[in-house]
């Protein structure tokens, strides 16, 4: 298969996630849409990777999902803390970040 | 290659099948279950971009660990109370899905208008150890040590941050409600203390 097929199916992917993060209220949906655009950041980078022909792509996608999975433990510690407080579950009315 | 462009167009169909379900479905559980999918599509998908170490790992730590934890944070908070308010009214509502569309243009026209003429090959000819965790490794552990060693400080500044986050906070209630050594040791009292929370 060319590259370029799997760097069209990233953007749509990407795109996809952007609609989810701009539409969707609940902070846990938002957080599987972030997912999604960092997948399809993942798929584009490891896809050029096999364009050059060197590893140095993958090892960036390595690091991409270390850091998606902090983002995912910090975003759900803070769904749970708005939870426990008794905080609407809601991205709209959870304007600021002041405790 | 027969096969490979149906695997790809198979596993494509399931990424973005996978995606489209995540956004539009309103139980938050079905959404994980369908981030579920898509995640494993992207790991065949890898393979077929010969990246084996990332598929596994993919597999092993998106699928399996992170979903783990998004159904627990899921069940905890019981994301489905919201399912038939309609999501995203007036403004906002009508500008994210347009958004979404303006970028989607922006990148067909970057994609389609790229000079890069590789784009439209295979790539260049890899070796059949290309991918392997060997071959990350050595990366890893030459060339990226100083990026390995601050994603793993990363993951322990992450860590901690859960737990201060998610830790109950003692200060801001009354003295009475903080539970003593003999509350522990009876069984019922965890619940009611989370109830009254």
């Amino acid at each position: 298969m060319d590259v370029a097929w799997f760097v069209v199916l990233s953007a749509f992917i990407f795109c996809i996630g952007a609609a989810g993060v701009m539409t969707r209220r609940s902070p846990l949906v938002v957080l599987l849409c972030l997912e999604l655009m960092l997948n399809a950041g993942n798929l584009a980078l490891i896809a050029f990777s096999r364009m050059v022909g060197n590893h140095e792509g993958q090892v960036f996608a390595l690091i991409v999902m270390v850091v998606a999975a902090c983002e995912v433990v910090i975003g759900l510690g803070i769904i749970v803390a708005m939870y426990r407080r008794r905080l609407p579950i809601d991205v709209d009315r959870m304007s600021e970040l002041r405790g | 290659m027969f096969f490979e462009q149906l695997l790809f167009f198979v596993a494509g169909f399931g990424a973005i099948g996978g995606a489209v379900g995540v956004v539009v479905l309103r139980n938050p559980f079905y959404s994980v279950l369908a981030l579920v999918g898509h995640l494993i599509s992207l790991a065949i998908l890898f393979l077929l971009l010969t990246a084996a170490f990332l598929a596994a790992a993919q597999v092993v730590v998106y699928a399996g660990a992170v979903m783990v934890l998004y159904v627990f944070v899921v069940a905890y908070v019981g994301g489905s109370e919201e399912e038939l308010r309609p999501e995203a009214k007036g403004l906002l509502g009508a500008f994210g899905p347009l958004f979404a569309a303006v970028l989607l243009v922006e990148l067909a026209i970057a994609v389609i208008g790229s000079s890069l003429s590789t784009l439209d090959s295979r790539g260049a000819d890899v070796g059949a150890g290309f991918g392997s965790p060997g071959a990350i490794g050595e990366l890893l552990l030459t060339k990226f040590l100083l990026p390995f060693e601050a994603a793993s400080f990363l993951l322990l500044i992450a860590a901690v941050g859960a737990v201060v986050l998610a830790r109950k906070r003692r200060g801001l209630e009354e003295p009475a409600d903080a539970i003593s050594v003999a509350d522990l040791v009876r069984s019922d009292v965890g619940t009611q203390k989370e109830a009254a929370g």
